[in-house]
């Protein structure tokens, strides 16, 4: 469904991604990992439209994608994804407000009643329908990403990009999270990108692993040469929830070009 | 460093200083006219009570005007037409040079330079173009108060999570709406809280230009009665400048709590 021809994305003399080349199949988990540093937040910022490559294309079902954020892209971020001025009921709305009227973004009367309805039975969806008069700074960190959630799956997104979505959040509240993000996907029959440092949630989640890293090294000049897909990994459906999270191993190539 | 003395006894301590530095006045007052009973310097408080009676119940024989009431509104409309139009250009300019990166570059300069003027500075161009009347005070307190209003309001919305306007794009919003459901609604309770810090300010302002120029308003009437060392129509009248100034920021604080709860939750 999204295919990404060999992209490149450059910041200056900075090589950051070079020669991606993905294709990834309509309703897939591909969790993104690799060291820091590596260009997985700039690859999902380049999925998302934030960012422009510097090369290659990226196509949507045989089209270029628009070229800026849009609600076809769901996003998730590890944190500032909600707003700390609405409720949590104002936050899953806005959403369905700024497709109602462009012009003053807000929603009235029967429209509106049928919004919050949406809304509403989207909270239940992520546990979070007794918290609807709640504002963020009144939640812990994992209710606000549950809200980020519902916020994001409201628009119902073909694409939910997540960004360490569960990277600030307790061990136990993590797993809570896992079991609802797996509930979302297959309920939404979402495509979902994750990026994430956790390599156990990368194996548990995905049906597809992707490692990110430096293929060649030049110590001269580190910026140089910039990350590729170094590991692909399909894990058949069956088989996510079984392999055992190897070890993180992800050895940067040694091979030196001098 | 965590002894927290409640809310009564915050008022209490709050209140000590004040009685302190009251019953030292009286005292130093007291002995002054031990001394000498027809001290002008530190007059006793039944001394100011008669004097500001005349100003406060009796109609003036020129102009037939209550003086005391009239200064306090001529200066309280200056204060606050001056304060108003600064909040709305604030609110407008800020908001635009904070969403917009390309006005940012544009004007982003010029407000800088503008704030860097001190504004006294500028009274007499003020009032050499404004004529002496009523627009060149409000100016006066407009050019002081709105540059730092602007930069206030404009930086707090540029330093807005990148993520927060991304999200709101992926929702579907385009840059008005960004501006108008996550920019505007986020940078009231911080004008709210320039507005607050620009009262001092502006108080400084109005009395300037009052003393300079002006023929009613409290600064006036302290510039003019201090030819005869009225100190007692003087304290009376900068101790009611006080109590205007500390109700004016009661009033916006308790109004940003109870429109904007949401800004005060994070700091528990």
């Amino acid at each position: 469904m999204l295919v990404l021809k060999n992209l490149w994305v450059e910041y200056g003399e900075k090589v950051v991604l070079e020669r991606i080349s993905l294709d990834i199949v309509e309703k897939s988990f591909v969790s993104i990992i690799g060291p820091s540093g590596a260009g997985k937040s700039s690859l999902l910022r380049v999925i998302l439209g934030q960012e422009q490559p510097t090369r290659g294309t990226i196509t949507l079902d045989g089209e270029p994608l628009p070229r800026e954020c849009g609600p076809d892209r769901g996003v998730v971020f590890q944190r500032y994804s909600v707003f700390p001025h609405l409720t949590v009921l104002g936050n899953t709305l806005l959403g369905l407000e700024f497709a109602a009227s462009p012009l003053t973004a807000r929603l009235f009367g029967g429209t509106r009643r049928a919004a919050i309805a949406e809304a509403e039975a989207m909270l239940e969806q992520v546990g979070l329908a007794d918290s609807r008069n709640l504002y963020p700074a009144q939640m812990s960190g994992g209710m606000q990403q549950r809200l980020a959630i519902a916020q994001a799956l409201i628009k119902r997104p073909r694409i939910l990009l997540l960004d360490e979505p569960f990277g600030a959040l307790d061990p136990g509240i993590r797993g809570d999270m896992h079991g609802l993000i797996t509930r979302l996907w297959h309920a939404h029959g979402l495509t979902i990108i994750m990026v994430t440092h956790d390599i156990k949630e990368a194996f548990g989640l995905g049906t597809r692993v992707l490692t990110l890293d430096k293929r060649r090294h030049d110590p001269h000049a580190p910026q140089r040469y910039g990350a590729g897909v170094v590991y692909d990994l399909e894990l058949t459906r069956k088989q996510a929830g079984e392999v055992p999270a190897p070890e993180p191993g992800i050895t940067i190539d040694t091979k030196v070009n001098t | 460093m965590t002894a927290n003395p409640g809310r009564r006894g915050a008022l209490l301590l709050g209140a000590a200083p004040l009685l302190v530095l009251a019953l030292g006045y009286v005292i130093a007052a007291a002995a002054r006219h031990a001394d000498n009973p027809a001290d002008k310097i530190l007059p006793l408080p039944g001394a100011m009570a008669a004097a500001m009676a005349g100003l406060l119940f009796e109609p003036d024989q020129l102009s037939g005007q209550y003086l005391f009431w009239a200064d306090t509104l001529a200066s309280l409309w200056r204060l606050g037409m001056g304060l108003g139009i600064a909040t709305l250009s604030a609110l407008c300019v800020g908001l635009v040079i904070g969403s917009l990166p390309p006005v940012r570059a544009t004007l982003g300069a010029l407000v800088t330079a503008i704030a860097v003027i001190p504004p006294i500075a500028l009274l007499p161009i003020l009032f050499i173009v404004f004529g002496l009347g009523e627009t060149a005070k409000v100016a006066l307190i407009v050019i002081g108060v709105a540059p730092f209003m602007i930069r206030d309001v404009a930086g707090h919305i540029g330093a807005l999570p990148r993520e927060q306007v991304v999200k709101a794009l992926t929702l579907g919003a385009n840059s008005w709406g960004v501006i108008l459901r996550v920019a505007l609604p986020q940078a009231l309770p911080r004008l709210f809280e320039a507005l607050r810090l620009s009262l001092g300010p502006a108080w400084v302002f109005l009395i300037s230009a009052e003393a300079i120029a002006a023929d009613v308003g409290l600064g006036y009437r302290i510039f003019l009665v201090r030819r005869y060392l009225a100190m007692d129509v003087i304290i009376p009248y900068v101790a009611w400048i006080a109590l205007l100034a500390v109700l004016m920021d009661l009033a916006l604080s308790h109004g940003s709590r109870r429109l904007f709860g949401w800004a005060h939750m994070g700091s528990r």
